[in-house]
């Protein structure tokens, strides 16, 4: 530029660095006036065509021939796509190899797309899909764990931690128990549902905006199934309505689909499911089956564990390697196990795919551990906190995981004690059993309960590569800056946070930060955002990018005045050392013309985390996340119905990097993982259908499902032991769990019905109808 | 053509007679604040109002609302401020991803419009008619985000 813009940047009288503190989320006046853009909310080009897909009516089979010309003649229909017409790979797993874009013979989920069309409206499109006439030959379908394991078929091997002797334990232990528990699975339920536009470009390339946690993958995919090099295929994401792992692998097919369809016809095209083909042709939270033995004293110290998580993956690996590997990390949750073995298998179903959510296998893996210790609680006859605390990880001797990762930096143990008194544990105990013994003393309707459960969260990505991040932060000749890193967002904060960190150490306002879109032309090669890592991996790059600029600034300064670097101060948009100061945009100004670069790349990887898997052994974890919640239910002895009248949550992110976002992260994962535990039930028809595939016949919570006194707190004079961001501990997926404090409040109320002699099976999700047969095996129901 | 009244304006559309008032919102007037979510009526992400009561726009046609007043999220903050609603959301930092808010806050408009023309509603009544589904939870922040609407509401109005 010939003339450097006029300098009108502000700066603050706030000497206080931004980060830390409760500032609203950086869309809050764009969701709350409707200006926020979303995927469809996108201007489309000209002529933008909208894509639908053709549809298998069976859930296992084999494709003979299609007859097509029905959908080639319908209204509005431009064009139609079978597998044969990808010009380069038709299969778009992300890991293993298992799910061909469009189905090239054997069909292996209900509703498994068969061919794509492009038509002038979505409505042309969706009923030129209806016309399709497919030639199959069926064959039956396996959808049950059962089914699974008499042909033995899973998508990946069974796999194996091993510490210790569990069988040896379990033999010289005291007492042991078994327990078979099933765990549902979960519909993600984004409300935005999957949506993908693709713009051809006149390279021969395309743009995609993709509502996709995971635009690097998206990108590469797209390149494989067009035949075409990476740097043609450019993914653009600004914002999602919802992720929560639900668009971390799932949305690569209708991105690849829009794509494929849009440079055939070099025109945009739109495709957005509806909801009902959403839930259907997703996959969704892992089921598992989880048995195991527990060996333990007379005291109620677990001496040994011997478990089979049974993880049911749908009809192929997907990410299933490490969701179960996920669980198995997390079947400890927090307690120290002398003896463990800990098998984890991978089961075949004719359904979609299962894939990540939230917690990744953790709370499947965590359920176990929490039946576990409420069981043995029963067995020595100990109120279950009493058990939870004796054999928690303690730091220090008993600090070894199953995995063979030593446990430091867990404050379980003052984490659970000032919840103890914050929730008034001891008196609502006596509380509760004073009023369910006068209950069923004089025939009473209701049953109380009370549990507290701790959550202890490994935090990386256990797949060593993803753990690695990029950023790009350009400052401007107005003293304004923007900031792209790899990380998406999906509601959870991180584009804030960046911003926060950004601000901190540039010493600017907020407002001076721009955190734009993430693109795969400005930081390539990402990892998905996903495994709570967002603000640790990305807030990490973003802040060794502004560090290079700021150096340079610094550098610049030294070299022209009488000053040493450590002098020199940035904040509140000014620049200052000894007596002299200068405000930010005066010094850019002044690089610029300086020929000092104003922009720079930032990266950063994980340190210290190693795992070696064919040994099972080494440290995969940067370090754990931890937490605790206290749920007290009560039970109507005649329905099963429930209310959760009270829940207490105490949470460890360590140096919080702005509390508001990170309070809302926890109340907002406790009430999808209740959710998950209570009233989220999916079901399949015996062809493999999904039945449950809307809002009427698949209950998420809502406002009246809030518990009716809810309190989050997060733990104060807390700082992550490791050098991550700011001291700061990730915070998306460890609430989640907290949820598993109500399941076990409402086992605790049922056996307190049931005058304490039948320990409650519960499977999940605890509907009122499973409780109502839990409180009838414990013949506590009239 | 179908003549609608939508913030205020008088908009000519084309639609089919069973096209749903959501799309002809989004597609035909160009408004997108207004959300797709389920698109039976479930979620409550697509809600207008509808001669000032609340609609699930994805389950009703446009062909009936010929002759009503139709108000979107687009009609709160024309003049550039914002709502007793919407300040006190970004008060209490209610949105996460932000995509069901738009229908939160219509509800809510709908909520404090008929407590201000009668009774204040009791957190129960609230609970009843603040049915629209957030995903991402945030419950804990709309709870004391519609009191404090209230609150914001009752003293504007005594002020005004």
């Amino acid at each position: 530029m010939r003339k450097l813009p006029a300098i009108n940047q502000q700066t603050t009288s706030k000497p206080d660095s931004v980060v830390g503190k409760p500032t609203p989320h950086e869309s809050a006046v764009l969701h709350m006036s409707g200006r926020a853009h979303y995927v469809d909310d996108i201007t489309t080009p000209n002529n933008c065509l909208h894509a639908y897909v053709g549809m298998a009516q069976v859930a296992s089979g084999e494709v003979k021939n299609q007859d097509l010309s029905a959908v080639e003649s319908a209204v509005g229909v431009v064009d139609v796509i079978t597998a044969a017409d990808i010009p380069g790979q038709v299969d778009i797993g992300p890991v293993f190899a298992g799910d061909p874009l469009l189905v090239e013979q054997h069909i292996t989920y209900f509703g498994q797309p068969l061919f794509a069309v492009a038509a002038t409206s979505r409505d042309a499109a969706r009923k030129a899909c209806l016309l399709g006439q497919a030639n199959i030959e069926p064959s039956p379908a396996s959808l049950t764990l059962a089914q699974a394991q008499s042909s033995n078929k899973q998508v990946r091997p069974s796999h194996s931690l091993v510490k210790g002797n569990s069988r040896q334990g379990l033999a010289n232990a005291p007492h042991q128990l078994t327990i078979k528990q099933q765990v549902g699975g979960q519909e993600h339920f984004y409300l935005e549902g999957q949506v993908s536009l693709a713009t051809p470009q006149d390279n021969g390339g395309v743009l995609i905006h993709s509502s996709s946690q995971h635009p690097s993958e998206v990108q590469k995919l797209v390149a494989e199934v067009l035949a075409l090099p990476m740097h043609k295929v450019v993914v653009d994401m600004r914002r999602m309505g919802g992720g929560f792992g639900g668009k971390e692998t799932q949305a690569a097919q209708w991105a690849c689909l829009a794509a494929l369809l849009a440079v055939r016809n070099q025109k945009a095209v739109k495709l957005r499911l509806s909801r009902s083909d959403d839930m259907a042709l997703t996959g969704k939270r892992h089921p598992f089956v989880n048995q195991a033995q527990v060996g333990f004293d007379a005291d109620g110290q677990i001496q040994a564990l011997n478990a089979d998580l049974h993880g049911l993956c749908g009809c192929s690996p997907d990410l299933s390697d490490a969701i179960v590997d996920r669980a198995m990390f997390h079947t400890d949750n927090a307690y120290y196990l002398p003896n463990a073995t800990i098998a984890g298998h991978r089961w075949f179903q004719n359904t979609a795919s299962n894939t990540a959510y939230r917690g990744f296998g953790g709370p499947q893996g965590m359920m176990l551990a929490e039946q576990m210790l409420d069981d043995v609680a029963r067995a020595v006859g100990k109120d279950p906190l009493l058990v939870r605390q004796q054999n928690l990880y303690d730091n220090h001797e008993r600090n070894i995981t199953p995995y063979h990762q030593t446990v430091t930096g867990v404050d379980l143990p003052r984490i659970i004690d000032e919840l103890v008194v914050s929730s008034d544990y001891w008196a609502r105990r006596q509380a509760i059993t004073s009023y369910n013994n006068s209950a069923r003393a004089q025939g009473g309707r209701y049953a109380r309960g009370l549990a507290l459960t701790p959550v202890k969260f490994g935090i990386s990505f256990t797949a060593m590569f993803l753990n690695q991040a990029g950023a790009l932060v350009h400052i401007y000749t107005d003293g304004t800056v923007q900031v792209s890193h790899g990380g998406t967002e999906m509601g959870q904060g991180l584009y804030t946070k960046i911003g926060q960190i950004v601000a901190a150490e540039l010493g600017l306002p907020l407002a001076a930060i721009e955190v734009t879109s993430t693109r795969t032309d400005k930081v390539p090669n990402t990892s998905p955002t996903a495994a709570s890592s967002g603000t640790d991996l990305n807030g990490q790059a973003a802040r060794n990018a502004a560090l290079t600029i700021k150096q340079r600034l610094i550098d610049l300064l030294v070299q022209e005045h009488d000053v040493e670097a450590a002098e020199i101060e940035f904040n509140a948009g000014l620049v200052t050392w000894a007596d002299q100061s200068m405000t930010f945009a005066e010094l850019v100004q002044h690089a610029y013309m300086q020929r000092i670069s104003l922009s720079s790349t930032g990266y950063y990887r994980t340190p210290k985390i190693h795992y070696n898997r064919e040994q099972a052994k080494g440290n995969p974890f940067f370090y754990y996340s931890c937490g605790a919640s206290v749920s007290e239910v009560e039970v109507d002895t005649y329905t099963g119905v429930y209310t959760v009248s009270r829940v207490d949550i105490l949470h460890d992110v360590g140096e919080s990097i702005n509390p508001a976002i990170d309070i809302g992260q926890i109340e907002g994962g406790f009430i999808q993982g209740m959710g998950w535990l209570t009233t989220e039930e999916l079901v399949w028809g015996d062809d493999g259908r999904l039945q449950t595939n809307g809002g009427a016949s698949y209950k998420i919570p809502a406002v009246g499902d809030t518990p009716k006194q809810f309190n989050v707190a997060l733990l104060q004079d807390s700082k992550n032991q490791e050098a991550t961001i700011y001291h700061s501990k990730a915070v998306g997926e460890p609430p989640f769990m907290h949820g598993i404090s109500v399941w076990s409040a409402l086992r605790d109320a049922i056996w307190q019905a049931g005058g304490e002699t039948v320990n409650p099976q519960l499977d999940t999700p605890a509907t009122p109808e499973r409780v109502l047969w839990a409180l009838q095996a414990g013949s506590c129901t009239p | 053509m179908l003549t609608l009244n939508i913030n205020g304006k008088d908009v000519e559309i084309k639609v089919d007679t069973d096209t749903p008032l959501l799309w002809a919102i989004r597609e035909e007037v160009g408004l997108t604040g207004t959300k797709f979510g389920c698109g039976i009526g479930q979620c409550g992400a697509c809600t207008v109002l509808v001669n000032g009561k609340p609609l699930r726009s994805c389950s009703a046609p446009a062909t009936a609302m010929s002759g009503t007043q139709i108000e979107t999220i687009e009609s709160l903050a024309a003049d550039g401020h914002f709502n007793t609603i919407q300040q006190a959301w970004l008060e209490l930092d209610v949105p996460q991803c932000g995509y069901c808010q738009s229908g939160q806050i219509m509800v809510a408009t709908a909520i404090v419009n008929q407590a201000l023309a009668g009774q204040r509603p009791s957190p129960e009544k609230i609970k009843q008619q603040m049915n629209n589904i957030c995903r991402c939870g945030t419950y804990n922040r709309i709870r004391p985000a519609m009191e404090r609407a209230l609150d914001l509401a009752y003293d504007t109005n005594k002020e005004a």
